[in-house]
């Protein structure tokens, strides 16, 4: 869309967008291109002489079962993160649409773990299942399981999983109650009139229209579980024990910052950006379809 | 609607609510009992009313080489609102400038903003340090906000608002005489007023909860933020203190909730309709 009438002068808007595109140029657009270019060299072992190597970097990426295995850990991750918070977010908001007394309450009080950060919902979770203090963790060893998240890796999978879907249900709520609500109510009396009810009436009706929220937030869910878990992860379980919940993130982290393998690390992000990339373009392509429809 | 109370509804909220409320309600409760019997596992959900003194002595206590908590509640205020506000004004300022004006790059310019959805600093961790050390910015306050205050999201929903003005609006605002400033000041500033108010409490919550670009960029104890600080303290092999440990969190989870909840209509507004 664009406006038939317009300010004269270029100087001023170039002094105005000025800021915006210094700040993407030189921390957004620098740094990437930067990772790029690493990823194309080797450093030797005491960071002195550097050499291109092409792809090398990549190869070795992909020939290293490590990586391989962090990659499917993370795959696995993202997708029960994503189920999990989805779905528990799209049956509260299917109770919190329906006209019921105090629903305005009921919202506010699902609405506000938004606020939390993903490092604090790992302090909240500590509470709960920490070996030792956790209230949960008594119960599990009250009825004979073997509760220590910091020793059993499918335990500690199950923490992570557990505190990030946690903490991102409050912001699928949001976009499914807002979703739900702008679906017009002629249309789900009509299909009450066809005597369409209940699970029929949800699943041929309401699931549908909702399908760009749905894969709007698909999106945003695999990238927040890809990325801003990182927090979470690191302050439950450092992505231990061993390298049981060690997503790529913690990878990309722990092999440039602590390793300081610059190549290999920027290699990792590459991938990560192409990830990111793919996710972006699908989500575009998606929306813009149904659009144009 | 037809007089019956709905109790699967009411029974289904109400556990979605205890779902959030319940470790919340554990953190408070656990800020105020004695650190020997948490260590026990003898957590109470009965708050113990004589020590609410903890959240105010709580304030002093550091991370082993840390800052005082109070001192990293400020580092994170700072953090935070210059965020919010910084990527307010050049967001703001960036989307007039492209829907107002034709300059040469425009589209250049809207785009190469655009592309940065797709740059999270998580994914360029190590190249974006190594261009802050090249900057000088490492370990300054500088280095910890600015980065994070360029914003595609932030300039594509001011856009949006902007691209919904009426032409009419505009020129009649120049028939009058409004020169370009004049118009933002008047015109757009007002009509844009609670998208800013969504906008800001989305951004103060981003800033707030940061971990690891300050983890990155801020290696110095004094600029700590208290999520940094949280985390810190949790990650000792042996923590004792846990009542002190659970207040900690209950001081870092409050200021960003309070805006959520103060804030709440404009911030769900804005949420759901900007990011579509």
């Amino acid at each position: 869309m664009e406006r038939r009438t317009i300010f004269a002068g270029w100087v001023l808007p170039v002094l105005l967008v000025a800021p915006q595109l210094l700040l993407t140029v030189f921390f957004f657009l620098w740094p990437a291109g930067r990772a790029m270019w690493t990823s194309l060299e080797r450093q030797d072992a005491f960071g002195i002489r550097t050499e291109f190597v092409g792809l090398d970097n990549f190869a070795d990426l992909f020939a290293d079962p490590l990586y391989l295995d962090s990659a499917v850990r993370t795959v696995g991750f993202c997708a029960a993160v994503a189920v999990l918070a989805m779905g528990t977010a799209l049956l509260l908001a299917v109770f919190a649409d329906r006209d019921i007394r105090g629903r305005a309450i009921y919202r506010t009080l699902l609405i506000w773990p938004y606020a939390i950060a993903p490092a604090i919902a790992a302090v909240l979770w500590v509470l709960l299942l920490h070996p030792q203090i956790g209230l949960v963790a008594h119960g599990l060893k009250a009825i004979g399981i073997l509760w220590d998240y910091k020793l059993n890796d499918a335990q500690a999978m199950t923490v992570v999983i557990l505190a990030s879907a946690w903490k991102q249900v409050s912001y699928n709520f949001i976009f499914f109650l807002a979703g739900l609500q702008s679906i017009p109510k002629a249309v789900i009396e009509a299909a009450r009139m066809d005597g369409a009810r209940g699970w029929r009436r949800f699943r041929t009706i309401t699931l549908p229209l909702l399908a760009p929220t749905m894969f709007f937030l698909i999106v945003v869910n695999i990238v927040y579980a890809a990325f801003d878990t990182f927090a979470t992860i690191q302050a439950l379980t450092q992505g231990g024990p061993g390298k049981a919940t060690e997503t790529l993130m913690l990878k990309v982290y722990r092999d440039g910052l602590i390793n300081l393998d610059l190549g290999s690390s920027s290699a990792q992000s590459v991938v990560l950006m192409l990830g990111i990339v793919v996710l972006t373009a699908l989500q575009f392509r998606f929306i813009g379809r149904r659009n144009a429809e | 609607m037809n007089g019956r109370v709905d109790w699967v509804a009411h029974g289904v909220l109400c556990c979605g609510v205890l779902l959030f409320v319940l470790p919340l309600w554990l953190l408070l409760a656990g800020a105020t009992q004695d650190a020997g019997a948490i260590s026990r596992g003898e957590l109470s959900l009965l708050p113990d009313l004589r020590n609410l003194g903890v959240f105010w002595s709580v304030l002093n206590d550091r991370a082993p080489g840390g800052a005082p908590v109070w001192h990293m509640l400020l580092v994170s205020a700072a953090m935070a609102l210059a965020i919010a506000g910084g990527k307010i004004i050049i967001s703001l300022l960036s989307a007039y400038a492209v829907t107002f004006f034709r300059f040469p790059f425009r589209m250049l310019c809207f785009w190469t903003i655009f592309i940065t959805l797709m740059l999270p600093v998580e994914v360029r961790i190590v190249p974006t340090y190594a261009v802050m050390a090249d900057f000088g910015l490492i370990n300054s306050f500088t280095g910890l906000a600015m980065p994070l205050i360029a914003s595609a999201t932030a300039t594509l929903l001011f856009r949006q608002v902007f691209v919904a003005v009426p032409d009419e609006l505009v020129e009649a605002a120049r028939m009058d005489g409004a020169g370009p400033l004049r118009f933002l000041r008047d015109i757009l500033l007002p009509v844009s007023a609670a998208n800013m108010a969504a906008l800001f409490v989305i951004v103060f919550v981003y800033g707030w909860n940061q971990y690891l670009w300050p983890l990155l960029v801020a290696t110095d104890p004094s600029l700590d933020t208290i999520v940094i600080g949280i985390v810190k303290m949790i990650g000792q092999d042996s923590v004792t203190d846990w009542n002190r440990v659970m207040a900690t969190a209950v001081l870092a989870l409050l200021p960003p909730v309070a805006v959520v909840l103060l804030m709440q209509r404009w911030f769900v507004k804005g949420l759901t309709e900007g990011e579509k």
